[in-house]
């Protein structure tokens, strides 16, 4: 047995036996890449993401339902540095993230390439979108990388107001005019397809995930995950009294689960490959804050440094 | 431009507790990284205090030297009170 070998079992068994790695400790080249991408990935998810709210915050529809959005893309932010800062633990630069998310090398949740249409938009994405990001959440708190499992246990704290809130729009307009439920159901129609992709490729077509789940990077796998977040969401949408626009949902019996109907593959790899209605938007949104933003930068550096070279000359 | 440093952020949750490694964040100096760690680690009343040290002021042992650093102390039951046995009249010691 060679050297690596012995290495590389160590690791394994370390995991198999339910121990978190820590930074520092000695991981395979494969894990380190495998983390950085994914971890990475959901960090620039949760900045993208704050763009299609942003674009509700000024027209909501009452002070209370604009501070609790604020709060909600406040989080959003908060969450983004988590991630960006547990990557980095990895030994990448958040200079070299951010420009892999602006050059496109980098992908972020496809999710966030759909356009925020009417106020119903951000309820559905309160209630489906965080919904199925919880659902991948709550499952990553056990992931096996410490660091990425600490700011997911810290996200999930976090994000369970997101869902409630967006829940909360839409029970109020379902109790409103014809109108307002009919808004309710046309932005539940766009978001319902699109929620279900976010778990990613089926198993069978999903490359990496094998190895994710043996390395414990991922708990539970995309079908899984997929799986439960259709039969948490029915019962919620009875409640609301909408339709899930999925005429194969239907509960199977014998698996003990809802049924439910073919994704369409293609639309998904079209907005993950950039031509989803708002990637171009979005990314010139992103490129546009971070630039214009660089003079603040700049200026920290600045005045730091003064107020150090004062310290200095006060001292002396 | 200049990457801002990394500071690694401390908490105290309430009085009477220690501070506690929260994570990390980018702040130009130790100032901005005590308002930025207000912002980003205590939205939710989860601080009354906030330590900032930057990153590489931080000496880490080892994970090699786990070994020789921590396995001494796993043979020394005798640093237990577990390990010594009182007769069964003695009810509180």
């Amino acid at each position: 047995m060679n050297k690596i070998d012995s290495l590389e079992d160590r690791f394994q068994s370390r995991i198999d036996k339910e121990e978190k790695i820590e930074a520092r400790d000695w991981m395979p080249d494969g894990y380190r890449k495998t983390l950085i991408r994914q971890i990475s990935q959901h960090g620039h998810s949760e900045i993208v993401g704050m763009l299609p709210e942003g674009n509700w915050i000024t027209r909501a529809p009452s002070l209370k339902r604009k501070l609790a959005l604020l709060a909600k893309v406040q989080d959003e932010a908060g969450h983004g540095l988590y991630l960006y800062s547990a990557t980095e633990t990895l030994g990448i630069s958040r200079e070299e993230l951010l420009d892999q998310l602006h050059t496109g090398k980098a992908k972020y949740s496809s999710i966030f390439n759909y356009p925020t249409l009417s106020w119903a938009d951000i309820g559905a994405i309160g209630w489906l979108v965080d919904g199925a990001a919880i659902m991948n959440q709550v499952a990553l708190c056990r992931t096996s990388y410490g660091p990425y499992a600490r700011a997911m246990v810290r996200i999930c704290k976090e994000e369970s107001f997101h869902q409630r809130q967006g829940f909360d729009i839409l029970l109020t307009m379902c109790n409103g005019s014809v109108e307002q439920k009919e808004m309710v159901q046309d932005a539940v129609n766009r978001w319902w397809w699109p929620s279900l992709m976010m778990f990613g490729p089926n198993d069978s077509d999903s490359p990496h995930s094998a190895q994710s789940l043996k390395w414990k990077v991922k708990r539970l796998s995309n079908d899984e995950l997929r799986q439960r977040f259709v039969d948490m969401t029915i019962p919620q949408a009875k409640i609301l009294g909408i339709e899930l626009p999925d005429p194969l949902l239907i509960y199977n019996e014998t698996r003990g689960h809802y049924d439910f109907g073919e994704i369409d593959w293609e639309e998904f790899r079209q907005v993950v490959g950039g031509n989803g209605p708002c990637n171009k938007e979005r990314m010139a949104a992103r490129i546009k804050a971070h630039e214009e933003g660089s003079w603040i930068r700049e200026a920290a550096v600045a005045y730091a440094e003064k107020k150090k070279n004062y310290e200095k000359a006060s001292v002396a | 431009m200049k990457d801002w440093p990394l500071y690694e952020i401390f908490i105290r949750s309430r009085n009477g507790l220690n501070h506690k490694h929260v994570g990390s964040l980018h702040a130009a100096d130790a100032q901005m990284a005590i308002q930025n760690a207000r912002d980003v680690y205590t939205r939710r009343n989860e601080g009354v205090s906030i330590w900032v040290v930057e990153s590489n002021q931080i000496t880490a042992s080892n994970p090699d030297d786990s070994e020789s650093l921590f396995d001494p102390a796993s043979d020394k039951v005798y640093r237990h009170p577990t390990f010594y046995h009182l007769p069964d009249e003695l009810k509180h010691m």
